[in-house]
C-alpha cells in the first residue's frame, strides 16, 4: 500500500534517474506550452480574430493532435516509471530508450508536417495520406508514419521491461492485476495499486501499439506499392483500436499519481480493495473492446460491433464513478486535507475525468452519435478529461517533485493565482466546444460560418487563460527541477492552510 | 426541443451532479474526524456506494434498452423499400447527389459512398442543425433512412476531414411539401 510519508526515501531521484526524469518533465512542459500555443492559434482563427490560411491550419491541427497525444504518452510513462520503480526493478536504459525514440519520432513528425507539408491529421485515415492533392506527397506521409513507429517501438521497449520486472515479482500479469482476489481470499494490503494500474496499461497498450504497428506497416506498404489496395474500413478499425487505447492508456498511467499521492496530502490511508481490483480488471477488458464507438457512423460495420461500442462505453462509467471518483472523494472527506498545489491538482484531475466522461458516454450512444459525431462536441469531451483530468494528474506529480526537492509542498502566491486561472480557463474552453457541438458546429474546420463564431470566441478566451497558466506552470516546474528547489517555495510556501 | 438541446440538458445534469458531489465533499474536506466519526462516515460511504451502484445499473439497463430496442441504423444488407432513393457520392471536393429534390413526410433512402478518400455525409436543417449523418467511405455504401418533416433547403456538409477543400465541400437538398400537404 502506498504510504503516508510525504517524500519517502525510496522515491528520491539521484544520478541517472534524476537526469532522465528531469529530461522527460522539462521536455514535456515545453512541448505542452508549444502545442497549446498552436491550439490557441487555431481557436483564434476559428473566432476570426486572426487569419490562418487553411493549409497552415491543417498542418497545425496535425501537429497539435499528434504532438499532444505523443507528449501525453511520453510524460505519463514518466509517471508510471516514477512510482513503479519502487516496487519492481526497472532498467534505466529502457526508460531512456523510450525517451530517445520519442525524440526521434517527434523530429520525423515535425519535419513531415512543417517541411513536407503533411496535413492528414493524427489519425492518418486511409487513403487520405496518399491523396494530399498537392498539399503533401505520399513520401511525406511515410515520414510521419515512421515517426509513429519509432515512438511506438520506444513504448513497447519500456512496457516489455516493465512487464518482465512485474512478472519477476508477482509471477504473472494476472496475479499482478490481483485477479486471484476477485472472488474471495484475503487481499494483500501491501499489493501496490501502481502495479495493478501498470499491468493493465502494459496489457492493453501493448495490444494497441501492435495494432498500430500493423496498420502503419500496411499503410507504408500501400504508399510504396500502391497496387496493394487496403480496405478502408479495416484500416479505420485498426487505427481507432490503436488510437483509442493509446490516449486512454495515458489516463490510466496518470491515475497512478492520484493513488500514490492523494493519501499523503489527506493524511488518510487509501487501501486497496476488492472493488478496486474489479474496476481495474473490467477496465482492462473494456478499454480493449470499446473502440467501435469511433465507428458508429460507419453503417457498413457489423451491427454487433456498434452495439458493443455503445454498451461498453456506458459500462466504462461504472469503474470511473463508483471506484476511482468515489474512492478519491471518500479519501478526501473530513481528512483535514492541506491545500497545496499537488492536492488541488489531484482533486481537479478526478473532477475532470469524472465530469468529462459524461458527454463522452453520451457521444458513445448510437442515437446521439448520429447528431454529434464529428462536431465540436468531441473535442469538447476529450479536452475535458485530458486537459482537466490527465494533464492535472501529471502536473500534480511535477509539483509534488519540486516540493520534494525543496522539502516543502509548493504553494506560492502565484501558484494560488495560476490554479484558478487554469481551472476557469479550462472550463470556459471545454464548455465552448460542447456548446458548439450542440449547435452542430463541425470539428476540424479551418473556416467557420459567421453563425459559429460566438462559441469560437468564448472558447478562444478560455484557451488563452489556459495557455497563460500553463506557461507559468512550465517555468515554475522547470526551474524547480533544474535549480534543485532553490527557486521553488516562495513566500506563500509556508501558508499551507487547510 | 430539438434532440441536440436534449442531449445538452442531459450532459449538464450529469456534470452538475458530479460537481455537486465534489463540492459537497470539498466543503467537508478541511474538517477532521475522530475515530468514531470516521468509522461512521466510512460505513455511510459504503452504503451510499451500494445505492449509487444500483442507481447506475438501473440507468444503464433502461437507457440501453430505450436507445437500442429500435435500432437507430437501418439494416444495410437489404433494400429499405423507401419510395424515394437518393444516391450521394463524395469526391475531392464535391458531392454528386441524385436526385437533389425530395418530398417531405415520406421516407428517403440515401445511398452514400465515396470514390476517393473518407468523407462524412451530414444533412443540416434550414436552421443549421444536423438532422442525420453517415460516413462516405470508399468501397462501401452506407444507407440512411430518413423522413424530413419540414420542407426547405437543407445543406449537406462534409463531416470527415478530407484535405484542403474540406470546408467548401457542401451541397444542397431541396425538400418540398408532398402533394398531400
Ligand atoms: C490551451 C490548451 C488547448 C487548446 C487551446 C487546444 C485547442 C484545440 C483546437 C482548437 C482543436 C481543434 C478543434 C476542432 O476540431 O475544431 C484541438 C484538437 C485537438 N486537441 Fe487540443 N487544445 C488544447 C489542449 C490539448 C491537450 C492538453 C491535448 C491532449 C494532450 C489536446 C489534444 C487534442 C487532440 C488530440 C485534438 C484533435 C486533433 C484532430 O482533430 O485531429 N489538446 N485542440
Ligand atoms: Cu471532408
Amino acid at each position: 500500500m502506498a504510504g503516508l510519508v510525504m517524500y519517502p526515501e525510496d522515491e528520491r531521484l539521484t544520478g541517472g534517474n534524476r537526469t532522465a526524469f528531469d529530461l522527460y518533465i522539462v521536455s514535456a512542459v515545453a512541448l505542452f506550452v508549444l502545442m497549446m500555443l498552436i491550439g490557441v492559434t487555431m481557436r483564434l482563427s476559428q473566432a476570426t480574430w486572426i487569419e490562418v490560411p487553411p493549409d497552415l491550419f491543417y498542418k497545425f491541427l496535425s501537429m497539435h493532435g499528434a504532438g499532444m497525444v505523443g507528449t501525453m504518452g511520453m510524460v505519463t510513462v514518466a509517471v508510471m516509471w516514477f512510482f513503479l520503480r519502487k516496487y519492481v526493478r526497472l532498467h534505466l536504459w529502457a526508460f531512456v530508450t523510450n525517451f530517445v525514440l520519442f525524440l526521434l519520432g517527434a523530429l520525423c513528425i515535425i519535419a513531415s508536417i512543417f517541411i513536407g507539408g503533411y496535413g492528414a491529421l493524427w489519425t492518418f485515415l486511409f487513403p487520405l495520406p496518399t491523396d494530399g492533392m498537392g498539399m503533401w506527397s505520399p513520401h511525406t506521409a511515410a515520414l510521419f508514419m515512421l515517426g509513429y513507429l519509432l515512438i511506438g517501438v520506444g513504448n513497447l521497449i519500456f512496457y516489455l521491461d516493465a512487464a518482465a520486472a512485474i512478472i519477476k515479482v508477482h509471477g504473472n500479469l494476472g496475479r499482478a492485476l490481483g485477479l486471484q482476489w476477485l472472488f474471495g481470499g484475503t487481499i494483500d494490503p501491501n499489493h501496490p495499486k501502481a502495479v495493478v494500474a501498470s499491468t493493465m496499461v502494459i496489457i492493453a497498450n501493448s495490444l494497441g501499439i501492435l495494432a498500430g504497428a500493423v496498420v502503419l506497416v500496411m499503410s507504408l506498404v500501400n504508399i510504396f506499392y500502391p497496387e496493394v489496395r487496403l480496405d478502408a474500413l479495416l484500416v479505420k478499425n485498426l487505427i481507432y483500436w490503436f488510437g483509442h487505447m493509446y490516449i486512454n492508456a495515458t489516463i490510466y498511467m496518470g491515475a497512478i499519481a492520484v493513488y500514490e499521492l492523494l493519501p499523503r496530502y489527506t493524511g488518510k490511508p487509501y487501501p486497496i480493495s476488492r472493488p478496486f481490483l474489479w474496476s481495474w480488471a473490467v477496465s482492462t477488458v473494456f478499454v480493449i473492446v470499446v473502440f467501435p464507438h469511433h465507428l458508429l457512423m460507419d453503417y457498413a460495420q457489423p451491427r454487433w460491433l456498434a452495439i458493443m461500442g455503445q454498451i461498453v462505453s456506458w459500462g466504462a462509467g461504472f469503474p470511473v464513478f463508483l471506484v476511482t471518483m468515489y474512492g478519491a472523494l471518500t479519501n478526501v472527506y473530513r481528512s483535514g486535507i492541506r491545500w497545496t498545489m499537488p492536492s488541488r491538482l489531484l482533486i481537479l484531475s478526478m473532477f475532470g475525468w469524472a465530469a468529462g466522461i459524461i458527454p463522452a458516454i453520451l457521444d458513445g450512444t448510437i442515437r446521439i452519435n448520429v447528431l454529434m459525431h464529428n462536431t465540436q462536441w468531441v473535442p469538447g469531451h476529450f479536452h475535458f478529461y485530458i486537459l482537466l483530468g490527465v494533464l492535472a494528474m501529471v502536473l500534480a506529480l511535477m509539483y509534488h517533485e519540486i516540493g520534494a526537492r525543496a522539502h516543502l509542498p509548493p504553494n506560492s502566491g502565484t501558484d494560488r493565482l495560476g490554479f484558478p486561472i487554469y481551472l476557469v480557463g479550462g472550463l470556459i474552453f471545454v464548455f465552448a466546444f460542447l456548446d458548439a457541438g450542440r449547435l452542430s458546429v463541425p470539428r476540424r474546420m479551418a473556416q467557420h460560418l459567421e453563425a459559429w463564431t460566438s462559441t469560437d470566441r468564448i472558447g478562444a478566451v478560455g484557451a488563452v487563460l489556459v495557455l497563460l497558466a500553463m506557461l507559468y506552470f512550465a517555468i515554475r516546474i522547470a526551474s524547480g527541477l533544474l535549480l534543485g528547489g532553490k527557486a521553488s517555495g516562495g513566500t506563500g510556501a509556508t501558508h499551507a492552510s487547510g | 426541443m430539438i434532440p441536440q438541446d436534449e442531449f445538452w440538458m442531459i450532459a449538464l445534469a450529469g456534470m452538475g451532479l458530479v460537481a455537486a458531489g465534489f463540492l459537497h465533499v470539498l466543503a467537508q474536506a478541511g474538517k477532521t474526524a475522530d475515530e468514531a466519526e470516521s468509522s461512521k462516515s466510512q460505513h455511510t460511504a459504503h452504503v451510499l456506494r451500494r445505492w449509487l451502484f444500483v442507481l447506475l445499473l438501473a440507468v444503464f439497463i433502461t437507457g440501453s434498452w430505450a436507445t437500442l430496442h429500435h435500432f437507430p441504423i437501418p439494416r444495410q444488407n437489404q433494400a429499405l423499400e423507401a419510395k424515394q432513393v437518393v444516391s450521394a457520392s463524395g469526391r475531392l471536393w464535391s458531392w454528386q447527389i441524385e436526385p437533389a429534390t425530395v418530398q417531405a413526410h415520406s421516407p428517403v433512402e440515401f445511398q452514400v459512398t465515396s470514390i476517393d478518400v473518407n468523407h462524412g455525409f451530414a444533412i443540416y436543417s434550414p436552421e443549421g442543425r444536423i438532422v442525420v449523418q453517415t460516413q462516405a467511405m470508399p468501397g462501401y455504401t452506407n444507407r440512411i433512412l430518413h423522413t424530413f418533416d419540414q420542407p426547405g433547403t437543407y445543406t449537406v456538409r462534409c463531416l470527415e476531414y478530407c484535405g484542403i477543400g474540406h470546408v467548401p465541400m457542401t451541397a444542397e437538398i431541396n425538400v418540398v411539401a408532398s402533394r398531400g400537404d
